[in-house]
């Protein structure tokens, strides 16, 4: 476990310096530190002073660790549009995105595990076959038109729903958050229903093909043989194995999860990343989009090292080295 | 026996035409490639031509309810011009785009998986893992990020003139490891085999091995992927249009429609973002379909008594 | 006196797309208390599926077409599902043949053995364990009590194997079903595991009917066996007489073919051809077009299983009617 631990982490570390390459090179050759600092109306001597002092024309490499060295403590430059630090920025409008993601995931796993399990139990029921039905449709609606589509029908057709914002939010040590207003929760429910549209799908197809994957294998036979009740067989001995490749699929669709949120919080005009993402890119504010392409790698990193580690602790095959 | 009696007596012709949702995909799919490339001919309006386009036309409801007319069926969008028509110009570039990027894709993949595959060691790792990190981000995360890049590096107005190229060349850089990782697969699993071995000690060179030998084996499971990947790029190239990073609104392709009928929708003009939205799950949603049954056809495993 | 286990006429059939296919093909034999059978045959005959009917657990499309089973009063074939699970891992234990597969890699041995004995009986944790502890010493498997916190993936081949076999005698059953135990294990082992079957079905009086394909391992533990090819029956008998003087074409073939029965040195001796796929089923004897003894009738009529010496003995075999028998 130790070592699996270590390996783990080594690996993400990696990564992370694979990003933050690709960060800097992107950054270095499109944005321009200069103007953000001093703006447009500057003569070009200036400029070029300022370039000089800054230390813009070094080497490559130089730069590089000048970069890795000012990120690692928080430094990733300034939003030219905000004019405050970039990560500030981020920090700030963090919370309307992770609050987001959060409340899609408990729905996602509330409604895909259960259903997922049924029509693994019951594949040729009616029901079975209906919900295989929604999922490949479910899949193939695009997540900004389930987003769309749920703002006419429950904004502007029946208005029970709002279309767009946080709504009323409190402040708890920094961090704003729309999940102790009723009118922070009303305006949660559209996004992050359509949010979790597109990957339920993805699970409860997941679910259910492991699941019956599992139910044909000789140790599900034996438990049968063994005269177990049926819901100890499926909920105990079945789903405990189906547990390992979904958390392993689940922390992949992650990624996935960070694209949508770009798409959903552009709909519902969520003062999220994602949000803040297409603004940025809307007005070249390149030292922001790196930024955001930072803590989401940063993100990632983290967020699937975990699930690895989590993976290795719930897997007693990785947890404990046995014999043969 | 020829090949079109070959292909006629194969299993795939024959589970093809007896599978009711198949031979239905199929149709539909054929419909509306049809209609979207005959769309110049077909279609009651031009869409590019500013000239026959008038704004006082604008936000024109369909033809069925109070306030449209014959002259626009479907009504037509926030600029005046035909819905239909430019739906339909918008679905050919949709596919165009789609099908370009799958080509790329599969070009890409195709050479990397054989390369790394066949020769394996230092190279076939990191290759691998760089394929494994770009697919962890997920493809549409990739696609918007490459997008973003572009637009943010050549500006708005160059990134518009050359959008079809540029789009294709991001859908297409965002999902090559989809197809390298299955090429490569197939390629392990193929130089076990007895026929590579014995080609090599003959001592044909590598590439005419890998590509004479292993590749044709490789086919079956690029075709299976192939058309998942073609709805999959249809459905990312509708999301960047939608966000901005795509078609401009000058020449829509399905996703731009959607993203500027999208506002309009709280005006009641429902109309601009539902056909356009309507076709393109009708698209995404019968090319799936059938990628769900090639796989249910051409994969072995799941042979099913 | 009544027997503990009696299969009458059973047949068994799978519903597939393209019609029904017969896997078991009116199949009847006894078993009484403490007596030990083998059933033997090629891979396909239906042995598995004739072992699995009786507790009900053909995988699906399969189901019992026709036939009785009886057991303790009770026909199995015809019980609902709530009483034939209480009688699967309680009177009748079931052994498969791979132990890594058989056991769930995610839960302990302990959780594995308490479930089987709470499921049918009315009992506590600590009750339960001590009776696993129990049947883990009874497999000689060295410190229990430590050993039922471990997962299958810490032990051996042959460990889990005794662990399986100690699963199976938890709730003292009066029949064991073993299923190929010792095919997916080492040679070595495979003696070992075959002796503890025997001393525990004979302390105990456990009924038990082993199924395989392996006539050395049908020797050593057996008092009788039934032979099957194809889903029918073709010979049964004792154990002795039948090593001894083989009646069926194909008995005598499975036995010629052990290694051992000839000179060293020389080729060892195979029945030519396969079994047939169940789909496409000779007519007459199923055995007929691999038979070195066939006759033309063989390709007419399907033989019937007749008594020869006494109840003892069955063949079905036109050759045997041949020879002189004794009626019932």
């Amino acid at each position: 476990m130790v070592a699996f631990t270590v390996r783990r982490i080594a690996q993400g570390i990696f990564v992370m310096l694979i990003i933050s390459f690709l960060c800097f090179t992107i950054q270095h050759a499109i944005g321009d530190p200069v103007r953000d600092i001093v703006g447009i109306s500057v003569s070009a001597a200036e400029r070029e002073a300022l370039r000089e002092k800054m230390g813009l024309n070094d080497p490559f490499l130089t730069q590089y660790i000048r970069f890795l060295g000012k990120a690692a403590q928080g430094d990733v430059g300034m939003s030219f549009f905000f004019k405050k630090p970039a990560l500030e920025v981020i920090i700030s409008k963090a919370p309307a995105t992770l609050e987001l993601v959060f409340v899609s995931s408990v729905i996602i796993v509330l409604v895909s595990v259960p259903l997922g399990i049924y029509c693994a139990i019951k594949p040729k029921h009616l029901m079975t076959r209906i919900i295989m039905g929604i999922s490949i449709v479910g899949v193939s609606i695009p997540v900004f038109l389930t987003a769309i589509m749920l703002i006419y029908i429950f904004s502007v057709e029946l208005n029970w729903l709002p279309s767009y914002g946080r709504g009323e939010l409190v402040t708890i040590a920094g961090w704003k958050s729309g999940l102790f207003t009723i009118s922070g929760i009303r305006h949660l429910i559209l996004p992050s229903i359509a949010l979790s549209s597109i990957m339920l799908p993805l699970f409860i197809r997941l679910i259910r093909s492991q699941m019956m994957e599992i139910l044909e294998t000789e140790y599900i036979k034996f438990a049968w043989a063994k005269g177990l009740h049926k819901r100890r067989i499926w909920f105990v001995h079945a789903f405990k194995n189906t547990l390992l490749p979904v958390i392993t699929v689940g922390g992949v669709q992650l990624g996935t999860m960070i694209a949508f949120t770009i798409l959903t919080e552009t709909v519902f005009q969520w003062q999220g990343l994602g949000f803040l993402f297409i603004e940025a890119v809307e007005r070249a504010d390149t030292t922001l989009l790196v930024a955001y392409l930072m803590v989401v790698g940063v993100i990632f990193v983290v967020v699937n090292t975990v699930v690895d580690l989590i993976y290795g602790l719930v897997n007693p095959m990785v947890r404990i080295q046995g014999t043969r | 026996m020829g090949t079109l009696a070959r292909i006629k007596k194969s299993y795939l012709l024959y589970s093809f035409v007896r599978d009711p949702v198949a031979l239905t995909c199929f149709i539909i799919v054929s419909i509306l490639f049809l209609i979207s490339f005959l769309s110049p001919f077909i279609a009651p309006h031009n869409p590019y031509e500013s000239a026959t386009i008038n704004v006082l036309d604008a936000e024109t409801p369909p033809m069925w309810m109070e306030g449209g007319t014959d002259v626009f069926i479907l009504g037509t969008d926030s600029q005046g011009r035909d819905l239909l028509s430019t739906l339909l110009f918008g679905m050919r570039i949709s596919i165009i785009i789609g099908c370009c990027a799958v080509l790329l894709q599969a070009f890409l993949g195709v050479i990397i998986g054989l390369v790394s595959g066949y020769i394996g060691g230092r190279l076939d790792s990191f290759l691998m893992r760089m394929a494994d990190v770009q697919l962890s981000f997920s493809t549409m995360m990739v696609a918007i990020f490459l997008g973003a890049i572009f637009q943010t590096a050549f500006g708005v107005a160059m990134y518009e003139r050359f959008a079809v190229v540029l789009l294709v060349f991001i859908i297409g850089l965002a999902e090559w490891p989809q197809y390298a990782r299955t090429v490569r697969a197939s390629v392990l699993g193929e130089k076990q085999k007895e026929y590579v071995e014995a080609a090599r000690v003959i001592g044909l060179n590598p590439a005419r091995i890998m590509l004479r030998h292993v590749l044709p084996n490789t086919i079956s499971p690029v075709l299976v992927i192939s058309t998942v990947q073609v709805a999959n790029a249809i459905m990312s190239e509708a999301a960047l249009s939608f966000l901005g990073l795509g078609m401009p609104v000058t020449r829509p392709s399905l996703g731009s429609l959607i993203n500027s009928g999208f506002e309009f929708i709280f005006s009641g003009s429902w109309w601009i973002t539902l056909f356009p939205g309507i076709f393109l799950v009708l698209l995404i949603l019968v090319i799936n379909l059938l990628g769900d049954w090639l796989r249910d056809v051409l994969n072995p495993k799941l042979y099913k008594g | 006196m009544e027997h503990l286990l009696e299969l009458q006429n059973i047949v068994v059939r799978f519903a597939l797309r393209f019609g029904d296919l017969t896997a078991v093909d009116d199949v009847s034999f006894t078993l009484d208390r403490g007596e030990r059978m083998g059933l033997v045959g090629e891979s396909g005959a239906g042995k598995s599926v004739t072992g699995f009917s009786i507790i009900g657990l053909i995988s699906r499309p399969g189901y019992i077409a026709s036939g009785r089973i009886l057991f303790e009063g009770k026909d199995l074939a015809h019980l609902d599902e709530e009483e034939l699970r209480n009688i699967r891992g309680n009177r009748i234990s079931m052994i498969f043949q791979d132990p890594m597969m058989t056991l769930n890699p995610v839960l302990t041995i302990g959780t594995q053995m308490i479930e089987t004995l709470k499921a049918h009986r009315d009992i506590s944790d600590n009750d339960a364990e001590a009776m696993a502890v129990d049947r883990l010493k009874m497999v000689h498997i060295p410190s229990p009590e430590k050993r039922l916190n471990q997962y299958p993936h810490e032990f051996s081949g042959g460990m889990r194997q005794r662990i399986v076999i100690a699963i199976a005698l938890l709730t003292d059953p009066a029949l064991i079903i073993a299923d190929e135990p010792t095919t997916a294990l080492d040679v070595t082992i495979q003696a070992e595991i075959l002796d503890l079957l025997l001393e525990l079905c004979e302390s105990a009086k456990t009924g038990l009917i082993l199924i395989t394909h392996d006539l050395a391992v049908v020797s050593q533990v057996t008092e009788k066996i039934t032979v099957l090819y194809a889903g029918k029956i073709v010979e049964t008998g004792s154990t002795g007489t039948i090593i001894r003087d083989p009646m069926h074409p194909y008995t005598r073939g499975l036995i010629n073919a052990l290694p051992g029965s000839g000179h060293t040195g020389d080729r060892l001796n195979q029945i030519p051809g396969m079994m047939p796929n169940l789909l496409s089923i000779p007519p007459g004897c199923s055995f007929h077009p691999r038979c070195p003894f066939r006759m033309d009738i063989c390709s007419k009529q399907n033989p019937v299983l007749t008594y020869h010496q006494g109840l003892e003995r069955q063949v079905a075999c036109f050759l045997m009617e041949n020879r002189g028998r004794g009626c019932i």
